[in-house]
């Protein structure tokens, strides 16, 4: 599985902001952390706030701070605002999907989407940054 | 065996009245005295009555010394269980200790009493020599998948697989 760009700037924002609960941190500041794009990292945070989850802090200081709760906020929570999830991907509208291959292929990715969701939705922010900081 | 985590420290997901986490929580092995009060537990959790299949874990893993029946008290008051053992060579594994099931009661809960009792059986299944500590939880789980995570847990190098004994003629395969 590979995570869309969108999706893992949004993770490493997030779990970031995560980290510092007692201030904002900027765009800026993430985007140095991760060596990633300042202009997509702004995006990805404007969308993390119209989602409810990051709170935009204007002003001199100012920056971004996390509003969601890191340990009842899962990745499949953040990565579901930029990707379609895994187990809700269809691939019966395919061609050939009709036949009895084609049902059994797609037997075989709901079963990988199912194990990855359930994975996604499991771990937190929280767990997430806890696992980071002791690896 | 087959059980399925009847329970979960909610401090993980869920809202609710705390428990006490200044109070001092006793994790002890389970007693005969205490089945009435995991078997009523589980029924909540669960929604279904087990008290012969109770009567029977108890004997297997508290009684026989065998296993981990461990149970949680606060106040002096029963607040939690969990149940395992140590198994050795099944599915080709080498010995680890299984995490059958566990169970926090509802007015205890974001106390960490599942914590507590999680570490307990740890560090019996530790004592016991052992290296690595295992649990299954249905994919759909995700409370307890998210506990068992926040206590370290990660996906291990089993997968579990199953098949319809009688299937429906003319079903999915």
């Amino acid at each position: 599985m590979r995570l869309q760009k969108a999706s893992r700037y949004a993770l490493y924002a997030a779990t970031e902001l995560a980290r510092h609960p007692e201030r904002q941190m900027s765009a800026a500041e993430i985007a140095a952390i991760y060596s990633i794009s300042l202009n997509h990292l702004a995006k990805i945070l404007r969308e993390l706030g119209r989602a409810g989850l990051v709170e935009a802090v204007r002003g001199v200081g100012g920056g971004y701070r996390l509003i969601a709760n890191p340990k009842r906020t899962s990745l499949y929570d953040i990565i579901v605002l930029f990707e379609e999830p895994a187990g809700e991907v269809s691939n019966s509208g395919l061609e050939g999907a009709q036949t009895p291959v084609g049902k059994s292929l797609i037997a075989v990715t709901t079963e990988i989407d199912l194990i990855a969701e359930a994975t996604l939705r499991s771990i937190s922010l929280a767990t997430l940054l806890r696992d980071a900081d002791v690896a | 065996m087959n059980v399925n985590i009847t329970g979960m420290d909610s401090m993980v997901q869920t809202d609710g009245t705390a428990g006490n986490a200044e109070t001092p929580v006793m994790i002890r092995p389970a007693t005969t005295a205490d089945i009435s009060d995991v078997q009523r537990l589980d029924e909540r959790n669960t929604g279904l009555g087990k008290p012969a299949f109770w009567a029977d874990a108890f004997r297997r893993y508290g009684q026989s010394g065998e296993g981990e029946f461990l149970v949680a008290e606060q106040d002096g008051r029963f607040a939690g269980y969990i149940v395992g053992e140590v198994r050795a060579w099944e599915f080709g594994s080498p010995p680890s200790g299984w995490i059958f099931a566990f169970g926090v009661e509802p007015e205890y809960r974001l106390a960490k009493i599942a914590t507590r009792l999680f570490e307990a059986i740890c560090d019996r299944f530790r004592a016991r020599g052992v290296e690595q500590a295992r649990s299954m939880v249905a994919t759909d789980d995700h409370l307890n998948l998210a506990f068992l995570r926040a206590q370290g847990m990660r996906g291990g190098p089993f997968l579990q697989l199953e098949m319809n004994l009688n299937p429906k003629p003319g079903g999915e395969a």
